[in-house]
Formats: structure tokens, C-alpha cells, sequence
């Protein structure tokens, strides 16, 4: 699958400015330039990407349209009908997620002595942990500490994260580390056994633990492996469509359903842990997305129907270059360092048209205003948008072999696919990376408005403020995961069962009636709708 | 304009599709809803292998769905799950060596040497010499061989000898960085520092800290050179 005829066309433009650009710099944005840029084309920025929600606890709070959607829908429940006088499930504490944040959920609280119970929706291990590549920060060198750590999280997140969970963050970071070093995880070592780590985006201190660049595949195999190896039970297949309560604001369980059977099961738990990870394929203003096939905004779905805060949901990370070009890996992740490089940004004439390393929003929001506003971006055979990434200048720049050396796994992808960065540019468009915000939680990750709920990882708001750094969100998963897990036993020793009921359910319904919300849409959607003849467009650019 | 069509066969059934699409997004253009066979999507997550056969070729090939281009003719198969053996352990108290690893997987010495399982493997790893090197007991050299593994299962899917390769080689990584791998000194070091409080106050008083506060400490951090 190389370039077609009409894209090695395409291409010609951008090798005959090549030299013309070797000696070119694109001028940087002045603060004034930037603040419009982002406000025009931004999609954080943009009022027609959001709007207010008009029911439950945070109503009024703007969110993009596809999570309004979502949370403005029905429950797959008959609250009124649906039976819960026989209970399938009897346990101290119910994980919903089988990811980083839900697996070490599981190893913690099984650890307590709970007995528990790990539903999730495709097979344990799915989520967007397996797919991190960069690292996870810690900050275990002599020359860094935790408050280091801390200031580098904060200036990244804005100043506005949550002050008690960044704590929670860095503070815990070495902990989790040796945790999983424990555990036969697979760091990258110099041969006296120290840490290999480098800088990330906004790090002061190279902090920036790896496993080659498998680093979350090797931290979620990890911890997979140890939790079958402590046969803690495991229902795959299962995604919870609703919580359980008491009537009133303390959850007591949830409703699962086989995705295969559609048979549903009740599962009384005296502590329930949401790790279900967030919402990239609801694919936010129709971006591509680099997640998982199951990030569908579930658990932020179900803990807002039971009264659960939501904070930070309207900002979006957006990541300048997924590529664009082959089909096959649309919206995946292109390393900043390509750029870093030196490779430019170049348009359909083979023009620059920003510096390329201005921050991530403001490039992000140059390639959507070349494509979309200036139409001088290219459009492949599968409609996909998208602008040069003139990877060729990197050798040019620093000799013959610097790719191979430098970025070898992005070598790799391509050279899967027949095209040769070092001599090819490769196409790039934004993709949508993560959900900044969620559901407001304290630093045992309990909800700040839901008794016996706790909510970690990505589903979860606060942490990362309005944006996360590179390195955070495997950390994150972890750290938070584990004081779930530990919090959720220990809370279950002072709950006593009791009755179940989706009162809460009700209620949220007849908030929808009285808002003039009549719908036939439910939620949590559970898969994203990619099969031909039920496609949303834009969703997915094979469509 | 009319795109290019390509005919597949899904279990035995014909579909036409647009050329250039992948396995996955082929079978969804089709109208299969995955339940099971997909999950990254980015060829990390080994959910979607995948078992095929060309027109007058007999040999089987595999792949992963969400990596693999369809071609004209292609006649296909998902295998999302294997019931694969998996021996359960606490790492901690086992020795990283043969003795272990073959109490734990017995049939690890049943390999016949066919090389299947290499032929197998979407991520192109050498199979069959990681697994030798395992009953070498050399275990740094199966765990570097094998760190790309994603555990699809095609290896296992295929073995005549009815090996499990990849849960064999998890067990092998997970010996190799908890028993022979050096421990990060520094890291002992700061956890102990962590655990005894050194850090609890100072963070503490940064909780407190005003924006304007932070912003000057952030502004005024020294970055470590490259």
C-alpha cells in the first residue's frame, strides 16, 4: 500500500520547495495570532462543538455535543420494570474496566482480603493502556522530586488542576513504579539496573520511564497476567449498563449484560470502582481518535445518572499529527520528536504555513484551518483531510541514517505499509487523544458526590487540570487505580447490603421529560457504530 | 467517483469491498458489528488475529485484522480467542530457570523445531528460537526475543505440539525483570524517602500555593539539559 499515482503527484510539490525550505523559518505566532487562531479553529474553542447540558447535577456546564448526546439519553433500563429481586453477583467491591486503572483496582483490593469481582466490556486488558507507547513519569532520580513533578503537572494542566490529586500523583509515582518492578514489569535499564528516562513535553526533570515503545503494553500484560495468576474473577464480555443505588445518592451495585447473549445480570456490590477509561470514539467534532475501540464514555454515562459531578469535560486533547495516510493506521499517534527534528509542515503547494513546534493546540488548529478554511490541505481516496509532515528534511538536515536511528518504530509503521519516510513526507491530520476532564473525585478517588463510587483513570477529572502532560496518564491509571482498589475494600468493611434500586434511573428520566428531552436514544452506547448501515458520518473515514 | 472493489470471503461468504480497506474495516463496511476480533485497532492489543488463504494457494496465512490490507480473492477467518493454557504463579517465589518454567509448562520440551509458530506471527518475532532459548533456561535472551509479543495467539493456534508460546514467554519476562534484571537503586532509595514522609510536608504547603505562586516556581524551574 504505497503512495498512489495521485499522491506521488501531491508529493512533487513538496520536493521541489525542499531546498527552498532547508533555509526557511516559518515565523512564530505573536500571543495575539495564537489566541485567534486557537478561538477560529480550535475545537476546545469553538461555541459550535459544545453545549450546555440541561439535566443532572452539573447542568448548565458546556461539553461537546457527542457527550451531551450521550448523557442526555435513556438508560437501556425499564427503571419501573426491571427486576433486581435476584441477585447474580454478591460481593465487597465491583470493578467495572478491565484496564491499567481497573486491573490494579482488582490486585489492591484483592489484596485487602475483598472479595471482588472485575466486568468489563471486551476482554481484560482492552483499553487505551495497552496502546501507550511514550512512558510514565516518576520522579525517583536524585536530581528530581515529587514537587518537581508536581509544578511540571500543574503548569501543564494550566494552573487549574485539582491541587489533592496532583499531590496524590506525584507523591505516589516511585511507589507504583517499584510496584511494578516488583511485579517482573520490563523497564528499560541501564546494566547497573538504572532507570533508562528522557524528557517529555513540558518535564523539567527526564522523568520518563519506558519499556522500549511498548511501555503500556508491558504494564498492562503485567498486571493481566497477575491477576488470572491470582484467579480473581473476571467477566469479560460484560460491561455494566447501569449502576445500582439506594434511592437516593449511595451506589449499591450494577447491571451488567452479556454483549453476546444480551442477558443481563445483577451484581449487589457494597463499593463500586469505574475505570472504564474515556470518550475518544465518540470521535469529539468528528476527529479521528488514537483509542481504543471500547473508549465510549460508559462509566462517565453511568456515574452522572446517579448524581456523579463532572468537571474539565470541555477540554479536549487534541494531538497535532495522527497520520492521515495509510488508511489503516488513520489517527494514530505521530511522535512529536519527528518534528522536533526538524521536519516541517507543508500544504498542498508545498508551502509551510506554521512553525512546527509551536504548542500542540496552536499546530493542531494550523493543519484544521489549512484544510478545512484555506482548502490547501489534501484529501485522500478514503475523504480523509490531511497535510504533509515533510519527514525527508530530518535526514537532510542531520544526514543520511538519523531516521533509522532516531525513530525507528515510526520507520517500521510505515515501512509496513510500503512508504519510506526518510524519502517521503507522510500525511498528518489532529487526532482526538484524551478526555482531560470527568468525574470529580477526592485523592481516594471516592466521588465527591456519590457515597460507596469511586472513579479512576481517564474517566475521572481533576488530575491533569485542562490538559495532561505525555507520561501522565499511565501513571495515572495506576496511582489511582491502586487508592481505588485499596479504598473500595476498605470502605466495604463498613457497608451493610441493601435494598437495590434504580430509583435514580427514574429520576434522571423525568428530568429529561421535564427539560424536553424526548428520545429513543440510549446509553451507554457500549460499541462505537462503525458497521456500514449504522454509521454516524464522519465517524469513521472508511465510510 | 466509484471506488475499486475487491471480493472477499468472510467464513465462507462473499462480500465485495472497497479495495485498500483493511481486514477489520472491511468486515465492518460489510455490516459486522465486532464484538469480539477488534479492539485497539493500532496493532498493540493482539485481539484481532486473523487466518487467511489466497486463490490457488494452500498455504494458510495470518494477520491482524486492524494491520492487514484485504486483496482480491482473500478467504478469511478471525480467531479472537484460543483456549490457550495458562499456568498461574506468584513470581515472587519462583526461580528464574529451566526447572521452573517447565514444572510450571511441561509441554515447553515437546517442541518439534518446525518453526510454525515463527511463520505465525504477525508481529514477525522469532517464535520458534525465543522458545529454544527458554529451554536453553536462557532467560534474558526469550525475554528480549519476545518483548513484542501481543499475545494474539496465532503461535499457540498453530503448534503441533501444543505449546502455549506466548503465556510460556510471559512468564519468562516477567522472571527475567523480577529475578535477573538489576534493581533500580535510585528508585529503592526514593520509595524508602517516600514512605518515611520526607516529602509529605513540603507537598503539603504546595497544595496551598496561590496560582500566582506556582506560576513564579513553575517559571523559575531549571530544566535538565538534553
Amino acid at each position: 500500500m504505497s503512495y498512489t499515482p495521485k499522491m506521488n503527484e501531491f508529493i512533487q510539490a513538496v520536493e521541489a520547495t525542499r531546498q527552498k525550505r532547508y533555509d526557511e523559518r516559518h515565523a512564530r505566532l505573536s500571543p495575539e495570532e495564537k489566541q485567534q487562531l486557537l478561538e477560529d479553529f480550535h475545537p476546545d474553542y469553538r461555541p459550535d462543538t459544545m453545549r450546555p447540558i440541561k439535566v443532572g447535577v452539573s447542568k448548565g456546564s458546556v461539553m461537546p455535543h457527542e457527550l451531551v448526546d450521550v448523557l442526555e439519553s435513556r438508560s437501556r433500563l425499564d427503571s419501573d420494570k426491571f427486576p433486581l429481586n435476584k441477585i447474580d453477583y454478591d460481593v465487597d467491591v465491583l470493578i467495572i474496566g478491565g484496564g491499567g486503572a481497573g486491573s490494579s483496582a482488582a490486585l489492591m483490593a484483592h489484596a485487602e482480603g475483598a472479595n471482588v469481582l472485575l466486568a468489563t466490556k471486551l476482554r481484560l486488558g482492552d483499553a487505551n493502556t495497552m496502546m501507550a507507547q511514550g512512558g510514565i513519569q516518576a520522579a525517583d532520580k536524585a536530581n528530581d522530586s515529587p514537587n518537581l513533578h508536581y509544578l511540571d503537572v500543574m503548569g501543564g494542566g494550566g494552573f487549574a488542576n485539582k491541587p489533592e490529586l496532583v499531590k496524590a500523583l506525584v507523591h505516589d509515582a516511585p511507589l507504583v513504579i517499584k510496584w511494578l518492578e516488583d511485579l517482573g514489569c520490563m523497564f528499560d535499564k541501564e546494566s547497573d539496573g538504572t532507570m533508562v528516562t528522557q524528557h517529555g513535553g513540558g518535564t523539567c526533570r527526564k522523568r520518563m520511564h519506558a519499556a522500549r515503545d511498548y511501555s503500556g503494553a508491558e504494564i498492562m500484560r503485567t498486571l493481566r497476567d497477575e491477576v488470572r495468576n491470582r484467579e480473581i474473577p473476571v467477566l469479560e464480555f460484560s460491561p455494566a449498563v447501569e449502576l445500582l443505588s439506594d434511592g437516593e445518592y449511595a451506589c449499591r451495585g450494577a447491571v451488567l449484560m452479556n454483549l453476546e447473549t444480551k442477558e443481563f445480570f445483577v451484581v449487589r456490590a457494597k463499593t463500586v470502582v469505574i475505570s472504564t477509561g474515556g470518550f475518544g470514539r465518540l470521535h469529539i467534532d468528528d476527529f479521528p481518535t488514537t483509542n481504543h475501540y471500547g473508549a465510549t464514555a460508559d462509566g462517565l454515562v453511568m456515574a452522572y445518572r446517579l448524581g456523579g459531578r463532572l468537571v474539565f469535560l470541555d477540554a479536549t486533547q487534541f494531538h497535532p499529527t495522527g497520520a492521515a495516510y495509510p488508511e489503516q493506521i488513520v489517527g494514530l499517534l505521530i511522535t512529536e520528536k519527528v518534528r522536533g527534528l526538524g521536519a516541517q509542515l507543508v500544504n498542498i503547494h508545498g508551502e509551510q504555513f506554521v512553525y512546527p513546534l509551536e504548542t500542540r493546540d496552536a499546530v493542531s488548529s494550523a493543519i484544521i484551518r489549512e484544510c478545512l478554511d484555506r482548502k490547501k490541505g489534501i484529501v485522500t481516496e478514503t475523504g480523509q483531510h490531511g497535510v504533509w509532515l515533510d519527514s525527508p528534511m530530518i535526514e537532510r538536515i542531520h544526514g543520511e541514517g538519523t531516521i533509522l536511528r532516531s525513530l525507528p518504530a515510526m520507520y517500521r509503521q510505515y515501512a509496513r505499509f510500503g512508504i519510506d519516510m526518510r524519502k517521503t513526507p507522510i500525511l498528518v491530520f489532529p487526532t482526538l487523544h484524551y478526555q482531560n476532564g470527568g468525574v470529580d473525585i477526592r485523592d481516594d478517588t471516592s466521588v465527591t458526590t456519590v457515597e460507596n463510587l469511586f472513579v479512576a483513570g481517564e474517566t475521572s477529572g481533576g488530575v491533569h487540570g485542562r490538559n495532561r502532560l505525555m507520561g501522565n496518564s499511565l501513571l495515572d491509571v495506576v496511582v489511582f487505580g491502586r487508592r481505588a482498589g485499596m479504598a473500595g475494600a476498605e470502605r466495604a468493611r463498613h457497608v451493610k447490603p441493601g435494598a437495590l434500586s434504580l430509583a435514580h434511573v427514574s429520576r434522571y428520566h423525568k428530568e429529561l421529560e421535564d427539560a424536553g428531552l424526548v428520545t429513543d436514544k440510549v446509553s451507554p452506547i457500549l460499541l462505537p457504530p462503525y458497521a456500514r448501515y449504522q454509521s454516524v458520518p464522519g465517524a469513521d473515514p472508511a465510510v | 467517483m466509484e471506488k475499486e472493489k475487491v471480493r472477499i470471503f468472510i467464513m465462507g461468504k462473499a462480500y465485495e469491498v472497497p479495495k485498500g480497506l483493511t481486514i477489520m474495516k472491511a468486515m465492518e463496511h460489510a455490516g459486522y458489528q465486532f464484538i469480539r476480533g477488534c479492539g485497539c485497532r493500532g496493532g498493540f492489543c493482539g485481539a484481532c488475529g486473523t487466518v487467511y488463504r489466497m486463490p490457488g494457494d494452500y498455504r494458510l496465512m495470518v494477520g491482524l485484522a486492524c494491520q492487514t490490507v484485504v486483496e482480491d480473492g482473500m478467504y478469511l477467518t478471525q480467531i479472537p480467542v484460543f483456549p490457550a493454557n495458562k499456568a498461574t504463579y506468584d513470581v515472587e517465589k519462583l526461580r528464574p530457570g529451566l526447572s521452573d518454567i517447565i514444572k510450571l509448562y511441561p509441554e515447553l520440551t515437546r517442541c518439534l523445531g518446525c518453526n510454525t509458530c515463527t511463520k505465525a506471527c504477525p508481529q514477525d518475532l522469532d517464535v520458534m528460537n525465543y522458545m529454544a532459548a527458554a529451554m536453553r533456561g536462557d532467560i534474558e535472551r526469550a525475554a528480549d526475543m519476545s518483548f513484542d509479543c501481543l499475545m494474539c495467539g496465532l503461535c499457540a493456534a498453530r503448534c503441533p505440539a501444543e505449546t502455549v508460546q506466548y503465556n510460556i514467554a510471559i512468564l519468562i519476562r516477567r522472571l527475567y525483570a523480577r529475578h535477573v534484571a538489576p534493581r533500580a537503586k535510585h528508585l529503592a532509595s526514593r520509595v524508602g524517602e517516600i514512605l518515611d514522609g520526607a516529602f509529605d510536608r513540603s507537598l503539603d504547603e504546595m497544595t496551598e500555593f496561590t496560582r500566582a505562586e506556582l506560576e513564579t516556581l513553575y517559571n523559575q524551574r531549571d530544566i535538565e539539559p538534553e
